[in-house]
């Protein structure tokens, strides 16, 4: 489990750094939300996880999106625009899924997956299995109102839902401290139901924390709560860096990169064992990027594509 | 033919199309009680896990909607008042939506929407009376509006059974009227108009409640030997764009009339599309609510809604002007 563990987070960081180093190069377009130096939290939580379970992601969804098992040559040929990625083009690093897996999509609004993973959990409930559903939001979202609302609906419900708080000290420049007032595993324990704070760094212990709330879920005794304390290495997005922002001095992610989740669970493993999971990795990257890259592009004739299951296409923006 | 309730024809879909899938479920507030009676006595034949009363949460109940259907259920949302879609804009307009572009088609999202009681009823003032239908299009969602009962127990079906989101709106000014209803009521595909009255001179487009005022206005018209077609779009999105053309290469003049504000309204489409695409003789005319929030005072209410004195000034002044062609 620990090899298993150290190879998602080792993906999810090379993945993560050539997607950032396409991005400045402009072979990805906008701006990606990058994951690293929280790869623990989505390779711990998800390797709790069966392939039926449902998982709701955010803006930077890269790491739950992986570590769900979606294919990171289908990721990779999506973050650059081609018609062999998991959406088809179509939704890029910020709605980027694959429902037959349960991922019900990275999404641009931070809390909007809890809801729609509570329905999911619910769905599962009526069709008479123990699957579970796993909505994962940052710090910044447990201050937006629609998460109260399903926090309130899953324990009046007793839904199996687990709700998985990356704070990674953050909501884009503005400081958790901050922004929140009282604590957060206590404002999920006023909703009655069990929360706790662990170590986000290390992927056993978020691992522990979700096999016991997933435990829970499956056994019909409802939601729970885990807080994990990460922290991003990198920008809040790809552009950050040329702008400046100051809202965090080097010395902080400094002292955070000492715990950096790959050196602490690697630090567990032999080093030719890392060497070889590595290894592992960099050909499996790089297989993805020559997939992607010699995957053809959409065509124009094509935009109107999917927005609609049935009935007519949606109206040109000219007439005949 | 029986006489029905539109409100009862609502019921009755309801009904008829839970007990035809099993994935059908209703949710929202008080669904159980069933203020508006779309949702009467299902609770007794289908349970609370199939009839599922929410807190005031609408943000969540709506969103939870769409995560059932990405599981398989086909989930229908009832809203007490239309206002409340403001709040549910985001998870309806951004989430539900959105999804089927955003994966490139991975899933449906088959979720209905009902808005019992949209539209103004004299007193409700301004956030109790707002009848957003051409936002909800105007962001690419379906949307119907159902003018009478027979329309409105097809186009819930239809509705139902669509694999996309469909916003429905019931009118509040139409939810106790009764009319003859045929014995055997069948779904009606979204994206088909109605004509309810034929006519050769103009074409008024009416829809939702404003439709019986049409009517009358038209009956009224027809005594002084000017032949009015009254033409129902009944969905807004699709909208039937034929079935409209048809109508105006036979009258080459129109009117629409519509109660949502002006400015961007369902009329301004109508009549932006009809003066690049269609074969009218005249310039065209729209009767609509105003552009402004409907005030408490009932005097002041009903200067803001569109009326049959405005409609009827509107067909003459159509059929009076000279013809371009």
């Amino acid at each position: 489990m620990r090899r298993d563990l150290y190879r998602t987070m080792r993906t999810i960081r090379r993945f993560e750094e050539q997607i950032v180093e396409l991005v400045n190069a402009n072979e990805i377009a906008g701006v990606t939300h990058e994951y690293i130096g929280q790869e623990a939290v989505a390779s711990g939580v998800c390797a709790a996880l069966r392939r039926d379970d449902v998982i709701t992601s955010t803006h930077r969804g890269h790491g739950h999106v992986i570590a769900k098992g979606a294919a990171v040559r289908g990721m990779m040929a999506e973050l650059l625009g081609r018609t062999t990625g998991l959406n088809h083009a179509r939704g890029g690093s910020m709605h980027i899924a694959d429902v037959s897996l349960g991922i019900y999509g990275a999404n641009g609004i931070v809390a909007a997956g809890a809801p729609i993973a509570a329905g999911a959990a619910w769905a599962g409930v009526q069709a008479g299995s123990d699957r579970v559903a796993v909505c994962f939001f940052g710090d910044g979202a447990v201050n937006q109102g629609v998460l109260h609302e399903t926090m309130n609906m899953a324990g009046i419900w007793k839904l199996p839902l687990l709700f998985v708080c990356e704070n990674n000290g953050y909501a884009v420049s503005f400081a958790q401290e901050e922004a929140t007032a009282g604590s957060i595993v206590e404002r999920a324990a006023a909703y009655g139901m069990p929360a706790e704070r662990v170590d986000g760094m290390d992927a056993e212990v978020v691992l522990e924390a979700t096999e016991r709330a997933v435990a829970r879920a499956r056994a019909g005794e409802g939601p729970s709560f885990v807080e994990c304390t990460t922290y991003r290495f990198v920008g809040h997005h790809t552009a950050e860096r040329t702008m400046g922002l100051g809202y965090r001095t080097d010395e902080e992610i400094e002292r955070w990169r000492l715990r950096d989740p790959l050196l602490v669970t690697g630090g567990r493993m032999s080093p030719d064992d890392v060497a070889a999971v590595d290894a592992e990795v960099e050909a499996l990257l790089q297989e993805a990027l020559a997939f992607a890259r010699e995957s053809p592009r959409p065509q124009a004739a094509d935009a109107m594509e999917y927005v609609y299951a049935t009935g007519p296409a949606p109206r040109q923006g000219v007439s005949a | 033919m029986a006489r029905m309730r539109y409100q009862q024809a609502l019921a009755k879909a309801l009904r008829d199309e839970m007990t035809r899938d099993e994935k059908v479920f209703i949710i929202g507030e008080d669904v159980r009680a069933s203020l508006r009676g779309v949702s009467r006595g299902l609770v007794a034949d289908f349970g609370r896990q199939r009839v599922i009363d929410t807190p005031i949460s609408e943000q969540a109940f709506t969103g939870f909607a769409m995560g059932a259907a990405l599981a398989g259920h086909r989930p229908v949302v009832e809203y007490q008042i239309p206002s409340l879609l403001f709040t549910a804009f985001e998870p309806i307009v951004n989430q539900a939506q959105k999804f089927r572009l955003m994966t490139g088609g991975q899933a449906t999202v088959p979720v209905t929407y009902i808005v019992p009681g949209s539209g103004a009823r004299l007193g409700l003032a301004a956030q109790h009376s707002d009848h957003p239908y051409a936002l909800f299009a105007q962001a690419g969602v379906k949307t119907v509006v159902p003018a009478t009962a027979a329309d409105a127990y097809g186009l819930l079906i239809g509705a139902i059974r669509e694999d996309d989101p469909v916003v429905f709106f019931a009118p509040a000014a139409v939810l106790g009227t009764r009319e003859e209803v045929p014995d055997e009521l069948d779904a009606i595909p979204l994206g088909s108009g109605r004509v309810h009255r034929a006519g050769d001179d103009v074409t008024i487009v009416a829809i939702g409640h404003l439709v019986r005022d049409a009517l009358v206005v038209a009956a009224d018209l027809a005594e002084e030997g000017i032949s009015a077609e009254v033409w129902d779009p009944r969905s807004i999105l699709p909208f039937d764009w034929e079935g409209l053309r048809a109508s105006v290469e036979k009258t080459g003049r129109l009117v629409v009339f519509d109660d949502t504000n002006r400015t961007c309204g369902l009329a301004a489409e109508v009549l932006a599309t009809a003066a690049e695409e269609f074969p009218l003789v005249v310039a065209p005319k729209r009767v609509t609510r105003a552009d402004a929030p409907i005030p408490f005072a009932v005097e002041l209410e009903l200067a803001l809604l569109p009326n049959r004195e405005q409609l009827v000034t509107a067909v003459r002044a159509v059929l009076t002007k000279e013809a371009l062609r």
